[in-house]
């Protein structure tokens, strides 16, 4: 069953069904707000940083506000370091694997949700129980497998696995699936539409709300990613943002103004993805948490 | 015994649903079931990543295990993160759920703003808190500092160091939120509504009706966060290596150095294989312990 995202976004009823005293919504405000500042605090401290000018990035006491903003720190990141190379790098390899996870998930996904075949519950507790397995355990022989096909310092390794149905992406397109009405999907057979017309012209297209989920969440995972490229990437000019920075880091260790200046454009992308689809996203964990 | 399909149009659809299949259960095989196979192989091998065969070496690994310091330092400190994060991680994301499930104006933006450091992770987030737990020009401690608490060297201390880890993981306990609140959406409040009618008062109510009737939430997100603290990488990776003087030698980072520095790969192999019997001993210790404290509405009552 799909979780309505309105459900979440508005406020239930609070658990007395009434409303709050004046005293008592004025101490959850303050609470919230103070929680609410302190959680934003490294973000806009990070954000202030990049815009300093280097001689107040280091003063005692802190300077929480440049006394003049500048976009040297921003200019020097492009200077010393391939960084918009990095970004496009992550760009790739983030519209790669959205394309995989959709495509992949949703074939298994159509497969668990909706086609009857000796075997479905066995493979679906399979894939369910996959889940739980750490990528430590697989890590050494997938290592092993992929320099042997000599595909070390390529994307293959990276992407490869989202184009064969990522378990937790397929899990929650089978959700959604089973939300679909059967009923749209028996007067199409009926029409003579195979399953790949049910699948194609039918469940495709209602499923617009899922695979957008499906496309946020694989965009954050290979954005962040660091496992991946550490493991596979050697050369400079193929990597993604987050291995782009760690090796940034390992020479700058001490230029904060810098760090800070490559660490906001690593993080803006996201920020932007996330305000413009949190309905989207909230309701994924929830399809996956707690109907799961 | 599984049914073999009888009629055309059922075995047709059987078809049909294995070529769907296909792709999960190509992966299944080369990405999943194959590697954990090999590496369950591997670990009874001194295999160093060469094209040799590797060479069975029985149990050595694991005997060498027990007297390797490195081991039961890696193993000690992900234990000790785990039992110092997760439970201020529960309680403090279940806390923020039931205060942003309070009916108060402007809350959908609070809750944006307390799911974001959830969200928002990886290694540009790394580099950032970094330089908050810098000693001199980091702003913990310079608010610390307002407070009269003098300078800590957070990264640089193994004192201090998995206190650092903890506040930073501390700051992430959003996506626990948001599961609890869809949680506690579904409480119906008929349930409340019948215990005031019984007398209950505010804090019996939360007692009697919220916490059982969220247990099943808690249960489930104290599963998933669990496995995923026990494989804590990228912030260790980024923040300390692992130091100082192997204070956060995670488990992960263990495991990794064996593989990509020592090039010791039957060796890791061995450490990944008792990460995951952890991890599964553990889940199953959890799932073992449900039923003593996870309520299920709709499960037969017991006879009391």
């Amino acid at each position: 069953m799909t979780v309505g995202t309105e459900q979440i976004v508005q406020t239930s009823a609070d658990d007395e069904g009434r409303k709050l005293g004046t005293a008592e919504t004025i101490v959850t405000y303050i609470v919230i707000l103070a929680g609410a500042i302190g959680l934003m605090f490294p973000f806009a401290w990070m954000l202030s940083t990049s815009l300093k000018p280097l001689d107040e990035v280091y003063s005692y006491p802190i300077i929480w506000i440049p006394s003049q903003i500048v976009f040297e720190n921003y200019i020097e990141v492009f200077k010393k370091v391939p960084f918009a190379r990095y970004l496009w790098n992550s760009f790739v390899l983030s519209v790669l694997g959205i394309i995989g996870n959709m495509a992949g998930s949703s074939l298994a996904a159509f497969s668990f949700a909706r086609l009857r075949y000796p075997g479905r519950s066995f493979f679906f507790i399979m894939m369910l129980s996959t889940m739980m397995v750490p990528v430590w355990v697989t890590m050494v022989p997938t290592f092993v497998m992929f320099s042997r096909l000599g595909w070390l310092d390529t994307y293959l390794p990276i992407l490869l696995p989202a184009y064969f149905a990522v378990p937790f992406f397929t899990f929650l397109m089978r959700q959604f699936f089973l939300s679909v009405p059967v009923e749209i999907e028996d007067s199409a057979r009926i029409d003579g539409c195979s399953s790949f017309g049910v699948f194609f012209r039918i469940l495709m297209p209602l499923s617009v709300p899922a695979l957008a989920t499906v496309a946020i969440f694989s965009f954050f995972f290979y954005w962040n990613d660091l496992l991946g490229p550490l493991i596979y990437l050697r050369s400079q000019m193929k990597f993604p943002v987050a291995m782009g920075i760690a090796s940034f880091q390992t020479e700058q260790y001490a230029n904060f103004a810098l760090m800070m200046a490559a660490a906001t454009m690593a993080v803006a992308p996201m920020l932007v993805v996330f305000f413009f689809t949190q309905r989207l996203f909230i309701q994924g964990v929830v399809i996956t948490g707690v109907k799961g | 015994m599984i049914a073999l399909p009888k009629t055309p149009r059922a075995r047709r659809e059987a078809l049909e649903g294995y070529i769907f299949l296909l792709p999960w259960l190509l992966g299944f095989l080369l990405f999943t079931a194959g590697p954990l196979l090999a590496s369950f192989y591997l670990g009874f091998t001194s295999y160093r990543g060469d094209r040799s065969w590797p060479d069975w070496i029985g149990f050595a690994n694991f005997t060498k295990l027990f007297q390797d310091e490195l081991f039961w330092q890696s193993l000690k400190v992900t234990v000790i993160y785990a039992v110092g994060f997760l439970p201020p991680g529960m309680a403090l994301g279940f806390g923020i759920a039931l205060l942003m499930n309070q009916r108060v104006k402007g809350v959908s933006i609070f809750r944006t703003i307390y799911y974001l450091p959830s969200v928002i992770t990886g290694v540009a987030v790394a580099v950032l808190w970094g330089f908050v737990f810098h000693k001199e020009f980091g702003i913990l401690n310079s608010v610390l500092e307002w407070f009269g608490v003098t300078p800590i060297s957070w990264l640089f201390n193994s004192r201090w160091v998995m206190v650092a880890f903890i506040i930073m993981g501390l700051w992430g306990v959003g996506d626990g939120m948001i599961i609890y609140l869809a949680g506690l959406q579904g409480i119906p409040t008929e349930l409340y509504e019948a215990a005031s009618i019984d007398g209950a008062r505010r804090m019996r109510r939360f007692w009697n009706v919220t916490i059982p009737m969220m247990s099943p939430t808690l249960f489930f997100v104290l599963v998933t966060a669990l496995i995923k603290t026990f494989q804590i990488f990228t912030t260790a990776y980024i923040m300390t290596r692992g130091g100082p003087n192997y204070a956060t030698y995670f488990f992960s980072v263990n495991i990794y150095n064996t593989t990509f520095v020592s090039l010791r790969f039957g060796y890791a192999s061995a450490l990944a294989w008792l990460l995951f019997v952890l991890i599964f001993l553990l889940t199953l210790l959890l799932f073992r312990s449900a039923k003593f404290w996870v309520f299920y509405a709709g499960e037969k009552e017991e006879a009391a």
